[in-house]
């Protein structure tokens, strides 16, 4: 919404200064955006001054001139004026600007092989005079101290542009902004003079409402202005739609637009000639089509609200005319509308067909009902005056009665709402001041709700009215009180903030990706979960919500490979989605590395990143978390993004069936289809919300502390067993030989090869044996240690290796 | 009695010469061994004559410890000279590079998100969630946004379904409805969280996060909601005093409704919170609206509160002077380690928001 103080000043008797008004209409909920002058393309042109003027070396009449436009370096400018000479003042255009005489747009051209930038004008050329000899000479006494500066004064006045609220249609006219700021004590809201106009008979043109289910037009008010002149609008008229940054188009249609600015009030001109007898407002038809305004031809749908005459569509009420009856310059007679739409019908129409103008954003925001004569009466006034022509009586057809809405207000709901008290008197002075009608009954006052506010229905909007105008730094501020109903964080989101930073602790960055990604990328992580489109994406390659944290961060791998990182170590923490509906997520911790470990370091080996790096950051997470690292099973099953021999799932117990984690190296067929290059790609995966409940408070987690001071032995040994035969289960079959007495297995040595037959493999461990009741003699030791081997060798299938 | 001074002065001799632990052991044996000096001369003790021997034996004695403490000394000094002699040779540059470290980053989001939860915690809101897709009932409707309210234009929402009616979220207001259907007042919450409008350029992500607010119980009215921004904007900066503006605004789900903002100016180039005549918007609030409670099956007579939105990514850039919001989601390593934060940097009431 723009205007200028000027315009505000004709609805709004002030003493205030501009910069006053300026930051109450921000203080009663009216944002202002800027204020300030509109540039102008006479901006472009600068006083100038020729430092040196030489003959152009191929051609004799021209001359390249060196001119100073107040900037650093003088510009190259070539001239065909005998009057172009050294020292001389003069006007300068830049490329962008255009010749006032002619409308041309200046670019930088090469004339005759020397490159010109921009333009030494003469009188004529800016429409100064007719004098076309030479290039305008600027007397010295009054320009030399000017050079750079804009040769034409910008005289537009500066404008205001307020960001509009959706509830305030009423300020999408210059009088409701009047209205607020007079209510909050900037001066008062001038009347508008009721000129009437005198009526040179009835309307001759008949028009009817048809009474069509959901008619989106309640009232449709008109009249005729027979002899008029169209034209160009006078310059006052031109410069308030310039200043606004619209274009003049004709007299009329400028007025119309006036009214719609200044009162809020939509009109609409008909050339009453190209009219076929009547005029009907109804449903339109499925099939009908007409060319709008636009020149943009629509096909319409049943039900929307049309403008017709006896031949077909004219325009859609409320969002625009058509071509078949619009005023030009040589219209004579015109069909003035001023009419209400209800603002449901509005937005179902033009959403059906995406039309977007000026007059249906303020239908379906809400237009005063009862400003239709009004409208008419100030747009007829200004017509006549421009452009001659007798005006009709107006015509008012309407099918429903304007409701004056009206609500009961408890004067001691503001306090209770606002936290501070203001006396009966100056609230009452402050609704009389924004249109309400006011009646007090005790502490409560009946409110007749003025007809330009649609968006006050009910007792809370009108403490939202006081409060606003009042301001809101009439609020006093309270302290907080620190009482506490619950916990901040719940198990699960203590969970989350604990895993966050401990993936972090292990050298992760962490980093935060769309919840889109690309489908293609997408595909090869998604699994079996369901592919979720977003109907309008932001563009092709963010089209799918993601079903896993890998394909974002695969991608952005990729873009940090390429800016020349190797060693890379990413994680994030967010949702992956299993369906479109809402709750149909999961809340997952993924975190990659790449490249080697110790790169470049003086003393310590090289190595490249694997599987046990992404396992021990999984685990070491897990037991951090408060997870018993005994209770964790592991299986080689994973998704299938995985190195299928280097990956594997974590369980939180043995007999769990669905896994908290998986971890491994990423399938190198990923690596191929998204051609990243490294030497190596691991991963893993941790899913929060199949970690819930499983663990203790930290008070209840601390057993009682035992321990044995008796000696303990180490026995180391080394089985050969299948090669398939799983580590993990000779631990636990070790393990549970006898609780009481084996502390600790530990594996020291895998080995294959050499003395090992091809399908086997060698596992040396480490056992601790320790007893708490004593020290265990030589013979005990021996007891355990057969134990152990023939344990093992019965149950695995191992042999002890000799 | 000649002899015995003969003893002692040649064997100090030898010991102050420069020597080894070996010829030091020798010169032990020479003087203490079974055919030694020192020996021999106790040996020879019963051929003297009574009034000699008494004496002899006193001066012999006297020598003995004096050689044998000489010896003692040596036998120190020389290993702890073999020890030094050793370390020197053991010596490395200690200048050269540790072994390899590694440093993770906390993304500056999740830090601001976990100073937000540090600062409302402390005045007693416990955090709530909430899902990311949504139904326009939640996300619109129950918040008093019919469908043919214009306000549904200004967010530009991402849809699941042709119908519309699955969709991102928009804003996380959302999970105030869900909170209270789920409870009974009084409600002390924020929900931190992701949310999304399909609008993408300098200034505008399609993802980016907020914090919604929310407080209701008998007696809320607007000067608490004052009160506690104030206080929120203050701990947030770490600053005593800020200039803060209430600036009427529009809402559907509250009212009356308003947008703040915060004083600033510019000082090389960066901004200065909360000096200066600049103002810059950083959050809306206002009460909330009595459709949204009668929706939630509360009734507005007997309670009302308010609610408030802040956008989290704003609020980093901010603090952290971090200028453009598209990099915080282009995963850029450099960036992440510039402006990430240590695990360790935890924000909490007792240790405070930082360092």
């Amino acid at each position: 919404m723009k205007f200028t103080i000027g315009w505000l000043k004709e609805h709004l008797d002030t003493k205030f200064k501009d910069n006053q008004i300026i930051e109450k209409l921000t203080d009663v909920g009216l944002e202002v955006e800027s204020f300030e002058k509109v540039s102008s393309d006479l901006d472009n042109f600068k006083v100038a001054k020729i430092i040196n003027a030489e003959q152009h070396p191929n051609a004799d009449k021209l001359k390249v001139c060196d001119v100073d436009i107040g900037e650093q370096n003088t510009l190259k400018v070539v001239c065909g004026a005998p009057n172009a000479k050294k020292d001389l003042l003069t006007v300068y255009a830049g490329p962008g600007s255009v010749i006032p005489k002619n409308n041309m747009k200046l670019t930088v051209s090469k004339i005759r092989g020397v490159t010109s930038y921009g333009m030494l004008c003469s009188e004529s050329e800016l429409n100064l005079s007719d004098e076309s000899d030479g290039i305008t000479e600027l007397k010295s006494n009054k320009y030399s101290d000017k050079v750079g500066k804009n040769f034409f004064k910008n005289n537009t006045e500066k404008v205001i542009d307020l960001s509009i609220t959706p509830n305030r249609p009423d300020c999408l006219g210059v009088r409701g902004v009047a209205r607020d700021l007079a209510a909050a004590g900037v001066g008062k809201l001038k009347n508008i003079s009721n000129m009437k106009i005198k009526n040179s008979g009835p309307q001759k043109i008949k028009v009817s409402i048809t009474k069509d289910k959901n008619q989106g037009c309640t009232i449709f008010g008109s009249c005729l202005i027979k002899d008029v002149t169209n034209k160009e609008s006078p310059k006052w008229l031109k410069d308030k739609i310039i200043s606004l940054g619209q274009k003049p188009i004709s007299a009329i249609v400028d007025i119309t637009n006036y009214v719609m600015l200044d009162l809020n009030r939509p009109l609409h001109a008909y050339d009453s000639d190209k009219i076929d007898k009547e005029i009907i407002v109804r449903n339109s038809k499925k099939g009908e089509t007409f060319e709008a305004l636009d020149n943009k031809e629509y096909k319409l749908d049943n039900d929307m609200c049309v403008i017709s005459d006896k031949s077909g569509v004219l325009g859609l009420g409320g969002i625009i005319g058509g071509t078949r009856s619009g005023t030009e310059f040589n219209t004579k007679n015109i069909l003035l509308e001023s009419a209400y739409f209800l603002p449901r019908s509005i937005r179902k129409t033009s959403k059906l067909l995406n039309i977007d103008t000026d007059a249906k954003f303020r239908f379906e925001r809400g237009i005063d009902p009862q400003s239709i004569e009004i409208g008419l009466d100030k747009a007829a006034q200004l017509i006549t005056e421009i452009c001659g022509g007798k005006v009709s009586k107006f015509d008012l057809q309407s099918i429903r009665n304007v409701k004056k809405n009206k609500i009961k207000f408890k004067i001691s709901l503001f306090e209770k709402i606002a936290g501070f008290k203001l006396k009966d008197k100056e609230v009452i002075k402050i609704l009389i001041d924004l249109g309400f009608k006011v009646s007090k009954k005790k502490s409560e006052l009946e409110l007749t709700i003025p007809t330009w506010r649609p968006d006050i229905t009910e007792p809370i909007d009108i403490v939202e009215e006081i409060v606003r105008i009042k301001g809101f730094n009439n609020i006093e501020i309270l302290e907080p009180q620190k009482n506490r109903i619950k916990d901040t964080l719940n198990k699960q989101q203590k969970l989350f903030h604990f895993l966050q930073r401990s993936v972090a602790s292990k050298g992760y960055f962490e980093t935060v990706t769309w919840s889109f990604t690309d489908s293609k990328i997408n595909n090869l992580f998604k699994e079996n979960y369901k592919e979720i489109k977003i109907v309008n994406p932001i563009s092709s390659d963010l089209d799918v919500l993601r079903n896993s944290i890998f394909p974002n961060l695969a991608f952005y791998l990729k873009k940090n490979l390429d800016r020349g990182f190797r060693d890379i170590s990413l994680y994030e923490i967010g949702p992956i989605f299993k369906d479109n509906k809402p709750g149909e997520q999961l809340t997952v911790i993924g975190g990659i590395k790449s490249g080697k470990i110790s790169r470049l370091n003086w003393n310590e080996q090289n190595r490249l990143v694997d599987v046990f790096d992404a396992k021990k950051d999984t685990i070491q997470t897990l037991i951090e978390a408060g997870y018993d690292r005994h209770s964790l099973f592991i299986r080689e099953k994973s998704p299938s993004y995985y190195h299928p021999g280097k990956s594997g799932s974590v369980y939180l117990d043995k007999d769990d069936i669905d896994p908290v984690a998986y971890f491994g190296e990423i399938h190198p067929n990923i690596l191929k289809k998204l051609d990243i290059k490294t030497e190596a790609f691991v991963g893993f995966e941790i899913y929060l919300d199949y970690l819930k409940d499983k663990k203790l408070k930290l008070k209840d987690s601390k057993s009682k502390f035992q321990f044995s001071d008796y000696q303990k032995s180490d026995r180391d040994f080394a089985f050969v067993v299948d090669k398939n035969f799983k580590a993990q289960d000779l631990i636990e079959i070790i393990s549970s030989i006898d609780q009481s007495l084996i502390k600790s297995v530990k594996i020291f040595d895998v080995y294959e090869g050499e003395n090992i037959p091809k399908d086997k493999k060698s596992i040396a461990l480490n056992v601790t044996i320790q007893s708490s009741e004593k020290t265990l003699e030589e013979s005990d030791l021996e007891k355990i240690n057969k134990l152990i081997i023939s344990t093992v060798e019965t149950k695995s299938g191992a042999k002890i290796r000799s | 009695m000649s002899d015995i001074k003969k003893i002692k002065d040649e064997f100090l001799n030898k010991l102050n010469a420069d020597l080894n632990i070996e010829s030091i052991n020798q010169i032990k044996s020479e003087l203490f061994g079974k055919k030694g000096k020192i020996s021999n001369s106790f040996k020879n003790l019963g051929s003297l004559p009574t009034e000699e021997r008494k004496k002899f034996a006193s001066d012999l004695n006297f020598v003995k410890d004096e050689l044998q403490e000489k010896i003692n000394k040596t036998i120190q000094e020389i290993e702890i000279k073999e020890i030094n002699s050793k370390l020197e040779n053991e010596k490395v540059d200690v200048t050269l590079p540790e072994r390899n470290i590694v440093q993770g980053k906390i993304h500056p989001v999740s830090q601001v998100i976990d100073e937000i939860s540090s600062i409302f915690s402390e005045i007693g809101f416990s955090v709530e969630e909430g899902p990311d897709v949504e139904n326009e009932h939640y996300n619109f409707t129950a918040l008093n946004t019919p469908d043919n309210h214009p306000a549904r234009d200004m967010h530009d929402t991402f849809y699941l379904d042709d119908k519309k009616e699955l969709l991102l979220r928009t804003h996380t207001s959302p999970v105030q409805v869900r909170t209270m259907l789920k409870g009974k007042p009084p409600f002390k919450i924020i929900a931190p969280g992701r949310t999304y409008r399909s609008d993408s350029d300098q200034t505008h992500a399609p993802m980016f996060h907020q914090v919604e607010g929310l407080h209701i119980d008998k007696n809320v009215n607007m000067g608490h909601l004052k009160g506690c921004l104030n206080y929120f904007i203050k701990s947030f900066f770490e600053v005593d005093k800020i200039k803060m503006r209430f600036r009427p605004s529009h809402f559907p789900f509250t009212e009356p409704s308003a947008e703040v903002d915060i004083g600033y100016e510019l000082k090389d180039g960066k901004i200065v919170i909360g000096e200066g005549d600049k103002w810059l918007e950083i959050l809306g609030c206002g009460m909330v609206h009595p459709n949204v409670l009668k929706n939630v099956k509360i009734n507005p007579d007997n309670y009302q509160g308010y609610a408030f939105g802040i956008g989290i990514d704003r609020l980093a850039m901010l603090k952290y002077g971090i200028n453009d919001l598209r990099a915080f989601f282009e995963t850029d390593y450099r960036w992440l380690n510039h402006f990430g934060f240590d695990p360790l940097d935890v924000p909490s009431n007792y240790r405070g928001l930082s360092r």
